[in-house]
C-alpha cells in the first residue's frame, strides 16, 4: 500500500513541463514536493496566486501571503497575484492544465462527491465545484476505502455531488485507475497489492486488461 | 468631495439593522479588521453578510457572530468556527453556501452591471436546484445572479484620499470585486497617502468604486495556519 506521500509522488509523475497546476488541500498539496526539478511547473492557489512556492523559513511568515488552505507560503520568482474573480477565470476558462483534489467518493461515470455528508456539519464547497466543473484534466487523490473499510470507488456516488462526469483518473493507496464511464480500468497496482485485493476493495466495475504493472517511482 | 474618514467608527456610519454587507478577505487574510471591530461594537443587527468565510471564533466575522449581529451568511466555506456551527445547527443563522468562483463572479457582475450569467460550476449538484439550465458549446450551464450590497467593506495595503487602492499579496482576494459591488464602499488601508503618491499603473481598484476611506489602526493580521520549513 502507498502512504499519503507516495500517492503524491505517483501523481507527480503525471505533471508535464510547462503546466499550470491547481492542488487541493491534503494529499494533493504534497505533490509539489515531488515534481522533478528539470521541468517547469507553476502552482496556482485559488485564493489568488500563480507561482506558489514552498512554506517560508521560520520567522519569515507573511500574513498577507497564504494558500487556499490558509497556510503561510512563499511566492516564487515570476509569481503573479490576482483577485478571486481572475483566479476563477483561469479555472473556469480552462487555462489550468491539471487539477488534483481529494474526494469522499468517485463513481465510474466520473462523478465526484467531496463536500457534504448529510446529517453532518456542512462547511461548504469552497472552490471545488468551480474546479471540477471546468478542468479538462482532473485527478483524484484519496484512500481507496473510508475509515469503516467501505470502498470509495463506486458505481454511483451516494453523497451529494460536487461535480458530474468530470474525474479522469484516480490514484489511491492501492491503485491507479482510469475512469471509463461504465467502469474503472486498473492501470497500476501498489507494490505488494494484488489485483484481487483491489477488486475486493472496489465497489465499481473494474476492468483488468492483461498483466497489471506495479507502481514504480 | 471628501472621502476620508477619521476612523472605522466614522466610516461605518449609516450601516443599520437588516442591511446587506460584503466583506473582503479569504480566511483571515485581507479582512477589514478595524471595521469589523467597529461593527461588533455598534450593536447593529439582522445583517446579511457576504464573505468567502466567516472568520474564527474570536476574530474576523466570528466577533459579529458572537454578538448575534448576523442573520444570514452567504459564503463558500465556513469551517474553523465553533460558534458559527452552533448557530447554524440551532437555526439561528441562515446560511447560503455558494461555489467560490461563482461567489467572486456574482460580486464582479454586480459591480459591472451584469445582472446574471451562466456558469458550469455546480451543474448537476444541489447548487443548481431551481436554477435555469442552458447548454452552450455542448455543455450544460446554470444561471447565477449578480450580488450587490448596501455597503461593501474592503481592506487594502495602500490607498490615496481619492479612494484608489493597492493590495498586497494574497490579501487581495475578494476585495477588488466586492469594492465594485457596494452601493457604498468603505476601504480601510494600512497607509493612506496623497493623490499622486501611488503609481497610476499599479492601481488595483480605481477610486470611482470607493466612497469612504480611512487608515486603520494596529492591524493584527492574524495567521490561521502558520506553516514553515526549517533552514
Amino acid at each position: 500500500m502507498l502512504d499519503r506521500n507516495q500517492i503524491a509522488q505517483r501523481i507527480a509523475q503525471e505533471v508535464q513541463d510547462g503546466w499550470y497546476v491547481n492542488l487541493g488541500i491534503g494529499i494533493p498539496t504534497l505533490i509539489a514536493n515531488y515534481v522533478p526539478e528539470d521541468i517547469s511547473v507553476e502552482f496556482q492557489s485559488e485564493n489568488g496566486i500563480l507561482g506558489m512556492g514552498p512554506f517560508p523559513f521560520e520567522g519569515e511568515e507573511d500574513a498577507d501571503l497564504i494558500n487556499a488552505g490558509k497556510q503561510t507560503i512563499t511566492a516564487r520568482p515570476g509569481a503573479a497575484i490576482f483577485d478571486s474573480a481572475t483566479s476563477f477565470a483561469m479555472i473556469r476558462g480552462q487555462h489550468i492544465n491539471l487539477t488534483v483534489l481529494g474526494a469522499m467518493e468517485v463513481a465510474q461515470n466520473g462523478d465526484i462527491a467531496n463536500w457534504k455528508i448529510p446529517g453532518k456539519l456542512v462547511k461548504g464547497m469552497g472552490g471545488a465545484m468551480d474546479l471540477v466543473a471546468s478542468a479538462e484534466n482532473i485527478i483524484v487523490a484519496m484512500m481507496h476505502t473510508n475509515r469503516k473499510g467501505d470502498s470509495k470507488i463506486l458505481e454511483q456516488c451516494t453523497l451529494p455531488l460536487t461535480g458530474v462526469g468530470c474525474v479522469k483518473k484516480v490514484v489511491t493507496n492501492m491503485a491507479v485507475l482510469e475512469v471509463l464511464g461504465d467502469g474503472f480500468r486498473l492501470l497500476e497496482r501498489a507494490p505488494g497489492v494484488s489485483v484481487e485485493d483491489i477488486r475486493n476493495a472496489t465497489a465499481a466495475r473494474l476492468v483488468v486488461d492483461g498483466e497489471v504493472p506495479e507502481i514504480t517511482f | 468631495m471628501n472621502k476620508v474618514c477619521a476612523n472605522a467608527g466614522a466610516a461605518i456610519v449609516g450601516i443599520s439593522n437588516d442591511m446587506t454587507l460584503m466583506l473582503g478577505g479569504f480566511g483571515l487574510c485581507g479582512i477589514p479588521e478595524n471595521c469589523i471591530a467597529a461593527l461588533a461594537k455598534s450593536g447593529v443587527t439582522g445583517l446579511t453578510c457576504i464573505s468567502n468565510n466567516a472568520g474564527v471564533d474570536d476574530f474576523g466575522l466570528g466577533l459579529m457572530l458572537q454578538s448575534r449581529q448576523i442573520k444570514k451568511m452567504i459564503a463558500s466555506y465556513v469551517g474553523e468556527n465553533a460558534e458559527f456551527e452552533r448557530q447554524m445547527l440551532s437555526g439561528e443563522l441562515e446560511v447560503d453556501l455558494i461555489p467560490q468562483g461563482s461567489l467572486a463572479e456574482r460580486c464582479r457582475a454586480g459591480g459591472a452591471g451584469i445582472p446574471a450569467f451562466f456558469t458550469p460550476a455546480g451543474y448537476g449538484t444541489e447548487v443548481a436546484e431551481g436554477k435555469e439550465v442552458r447548454e452552450f458549446n455542448g455543455k450544460p450551464h446554470i444561471l447565477e445572479s449578480a450580488l450587490t450590497a448596501d455597503f461593501a467593506i474592503v481592506k487594502a495595503w495602500k490607498g490615496d484620499t481619492l479612494g484608489n487602492l493597492v493590495y498586497k499579496g494574497t490579501a487581495r482576494n475578494f476585495n477588488p470585486v466586492m469594492a465594485m459591488a457596494g452601493k457604498i464602499t468603505i476601504a480601510e488601508v494600512e497607509e493612506l497617502v496623497e493623490p499622486g503618491e501611488l503609481d497610476p499603473n499599479h492601481i488595483h481598484t480605481p477610486g470611482v468604486f470607493v466612497q469612504r476611506i480611512f487608515q486603520g489602526k494596529s492591524f493584527e493580521k492574524r495567521i490561521e495556519q502558520r506553516t514553515v520549513r526549517s533552514k
